[in-house]
């Protein structure tokens, strides 16, 4: 930067060229410009969308979802979205909202068409049922924001975004509508696929670090029987530590699922002491480059699983 | 409803006695639901005619059986006395208010029932939805065809309301609220400025919400021990032309970064030193007027903002206006940058000007760079990050000859702070500063931090703080124990 000696004829003149309208003309976009909070959602909205749409994701697959940081370059993105599309139930909640509020472009604002809430018509788990408190950690009050880990719920997703860019690029509808079809299809080919190599183990206890995976779990018919953390966003205590070493051992449970963006010594001690294996599970596209898409996500979760399993039964 | 509704308010007054009796001890034992379902459909069936005569007629028979609506007296026909007719107005209006709330609490509950009947595709028997009614999910896509049979988890109750209950909708629309505790114990010993023992000072009361379509609104109120203060209040105009963003009101003045920030998202329990001795003191500077802001694009994904700000020139400890039209001015301008995914830096430069009022025409002029250097890899996040950042501030005072003449007073501070753990920061801050009226004196500081968050809602902090001002020829050692907690509404996090 420039040293303070004269920084006000500097901003004067900046100002001067800012506001004399030296707007940066908005090129007429061949594109649609898609913003999405998860590199899941972009996946597939890049499978829906093909060439008409450009998409870019915020979050990377290989962070943590609950915290990312409201960095300027994204209010860059915003600005010249025409697509947002987030997980909703409050998962962006740290950081989405004053992104949106400094995009100055209402086209992305809540209750636009251009802002899609993809959890709408998902199913949705862990809606409490009782009155919720900080008490029980960050909880979530509109229920499990990793509602994307059951392909079913991928499955609404693809189509809520194939109806959103139909209405927002109606020149596109019938593309969109090829795509999702094509999406359609090969999602439940693959849905075939992973039910028959998760069939063998159906019903099997597992213990996850958070609590990201209730609808992989439902679909594939996995019991978690317990969490590494003792409550949501809280990390792991000793006590807790053994509690869930106790509840391992006494219910046989053979695998810790862990997001890579968690710390793994507390589930590598648990099991140490337990001999259940840790599975780095991937919550989202992109948490290692080989998880390309949606697909790959599943693909890549499954074969952890399913070889992790093999040598125990 | 409102056919109902209308209907009875056309009839009451005009009705014979007994037959408004009857007519409401018909409804009143209608408790079984396909009886009360009825209720709306001969409601409307009869509004259309508008004979008052029919309705009555089809349900005296039930209504003298019935048990009478309570405090009602079975008065035969008689001379009404203008007394009675007001009572029975008021009685009729009671259970006019009431059957809606039932009729209302009975249509929602069929709603449902149909919804539910319509989202159960797996039960091929399901019997259509009685009255025709579909389950629309408003702006719901389409439905999970092969969804999993159970829709909601068993055992989550309905959400329907209670009749007679507050409407939940009415707090739809309430700002978003947080409670922003915030307190401070200090040791050790300090001539210059003397912090109580222990204090609860500067808490937070926010609301916030949506003004409207083009507008939201935030006013943060803070609570000391002294009094209420309205730190900020003000309202964003969000969806104005060529990338502006205005906002209007009190807020804290874009000068730099530090001075942007409430008290509880800063790294330190307290301000450093060229924001107290050159920005007005331990509040810093917030001014009441009008700011503009806009993004300038540059090439690449380089952010950049230009920030001009327009204030009353009053502002306790930095602006005094002798005329209502001096006013104090800010600009700030900001670059933003990704170097790599973990690594960002922000630039920015400040100006402002305003009347200092020691005299008719004697202005202080400001000027500042700021810059914040964040690493954070995305993969650790949660556990480790080291932030950066500094600020030089000038502030060029005019005064009259016999206080000195015109002042030139430099300030700076540069702070490390990093994230050992999940849940512990340890932090360092250097800093030194003249002072606004009289530049000669510099008073200078170093302070070691370290803070804990029990969870992302509390946050216990220990600063161990030796600060040397140099007027009084005093050196200060002091610890400052800091224990913040946010109750309320979730906030976004602060960058």
């Amino acid at each position: 930067m420039t040293a303070p000696h004269h920084p006000f004829r500097l901003l004067a003149a900046t100002c001067l060229a800012a506001f004399a309208g030296l707007a940066a003309p908005m090129t007429a976009a061949a594109k649609m410009h898609v913003v999405t909070s998860l590199q899941d959602f972009a996946s597939i909205t890049a499978a829906i969308g093909g060439d008409r749409v450009d998409v870019v994701a915020l979050a990377k697959g290989y962070q943590d979802p609950h915290y990312v940081d409201a960095k300027p370059s994204f209010v860059l993105q915003l600005s010249r979205a025409n697509l947002l599309e987030v997980a909703g139930l409050e998962l962006e909640l740290g950081y989405l909202p004053p992104l949106i509020d400094q995009s100055r472009n209402d086209a992305v604002h809540p209750g636009s068409p251009g802002y899609l809430d993809l959890s709408i018509g998902c199913d949705i788990l862990q809606r409490p049922t009782q009155v919720v408190t900080r008490a029980m950690g960050d909880v979530h009050p509109y229920g499990n924001p990793h509602y994307w880990t059951d392909p079913e719920n991928g499955r609404v997703i693809a189509r809520s975004i194939a109806a959103r860019l139909s209405e927002l690029d109606p020149t596109g509808a019938a593309t969109y509508a090829k795509n999702l079809a094509a999406f359609e299809a090969r999602l439940t080919a693959k849905e075939k696929e992973w039910d028959a190599k998760m069939a063998p183990y159906a019903g099997t206890r597992v213990v996850t670090f958070h609590e990201s995976w209730p609808n992989f779990a439902k679909h594939f018919k996995l019991a978690i029987v317990g969490t590494v953390e003792p409550k949501p966003g809280i990390p792991p205590t000793p006590s807790h530590t053994l509690e869930i070493i106790n509840l391992i051992l006494a219910q046989k449970v053979p695998g810790i699922l862990v997001e890579p963006y968690f710390d793994h010594k507390t589930p590598n001690y648990i099991a140490q002491k337990t001999g259940a294996k840790v599975l780095l599970f991937y919550p989202s596209v992109g948490g290692i480059p080989a998880i390309t898409d949606y697909f790959a996500l599943f693909d890549t979760n499954i074969d952890t699983f399913v070889d992790a399993m093999k040598g125990r039964r | 409803m409102r056919s109902f509704a209308a209907m009875s308010a056309r009839l009451g007054p005009f009705l014979p006695t007994a037959l408004v009796l009857g007519f409401c001890g018909a409804l009143a034992p209608a408790t079984a639901t396909a009886v009360e379902l009825q209720a709306p459909e001969a409601a409307a069936a009869t509004d259309a005619p508008a004979q008052p005569p029919a309705p009555p007629a089809a349900t005296t028979g039930a209504g003298t059986a019935a048990p009478a609506p309570p405090g009602s007296a079975a008065a035969p026909a008689q001379p009404a006395s203008p007394e009675d007719i007001a009572a029975l107005r008021r009685q009729i209006e009671t259970l006019r208010q009431e059957y809606e709330q039932r009729l209302n609490a009975l249509e929602q509950r069929l709603e449902q029932l149909a919804a539910g009947a319509a989202a159960a595709p797996s039960s091929p028997a399901a019997a259509p939805a009685p009255t025709g009614v579909e389950a629309t999910a408003a702006g719901a896509p389409p439905s999970p065809v092969e969804a999993p049979a159970v829709p909601a988890p068993a055992g989550a109750p309905a959400e329907a309301s209670i009749p007679g209950a507050p409407s939940q909708t009415s707090n739809y629309f309430n700002p978003s609220v947080s409670v922003i505790g915030n307190f401070l114990g200090v040791a050790g010993q300090n001539h210059v400025v003397s912090l109580p023992a222990a204090e609860l000072r500067e808490s937070e009361l926010a609301l916030q919400a949506i003004v409207d379509p083009y507008a939201r609104a935030d006013f943060f109120l803070s609570f000391g021990e002294q009094g209420v203060a309205v730190e900020e209040g003000f309202v964003t105009f969000t969806s104005l032309p060529a990338q502006l963003l205005a906002k209007v009101g009190r807020m804290r003045v874009a000068f730099g970064t530090i001075n942007t920030l409430h008290l509880h998202v800063l790294p330190w329990p307290d301000e450093p030193l060229p924001l107290v001795n050159l920005l007005g003191g331990e509040d810093g500077w917030i001014g009441t007027g009008v700011s503009i802001a806009r993004l300038l694009p540059l090439p690449g994904d380089t952010f950049s903002e230009l920030t001009a700000q327009v204030f009353r020139g009053d502002s306790p400890g930095l602006f005094s206006a002798p005329r209502r039209g001096d006013l104090a001015y800010n600009g700030h301008y900001r670059v933003f940058r990704d170097l790599t995914e973990a690594l960002n830096l922000t630039v920015g430069a400040s100006y402002a000007y305003g009347p200092n009022g020691t005299s008719l025409d004697a202005k202080t002029r400001l000027e500042g760079i700021d810059v914040t250097l964040r690493y954070k890899p995305l993969v650790t996040a949660l556990y480790h990050s080291l932030v950066v950042r500094g600020e030089v501030m000038r502030s060029d005072r005019q005064q009259p000859r016999a206080s000195g003449g015109e002042q030139r007073a430099l300030g700076w501070f540069a702070a490390a702070d990093y994230q050992l753990a999940r849940r512990w920061f340890v932090g360092g801050r250097l800093e030194a500063s003249d002072r606004a009226t009289d530049a000669r004196h510099t008073d200078t500081g170093r302070a070691l931090i370290l803070t804990f968050w029990p969870s992302e809602f509390s946050q216990l902090r220990a600063e161990l703080r030796r600060r040397h001002y140099s007027v009084e020829e005093q050196e200060a050692t002091e610890v400052l124990l800091q224990l913040q907690f946010a109750i309320g509404a979730h906030g976004a996090h602060p960058f």
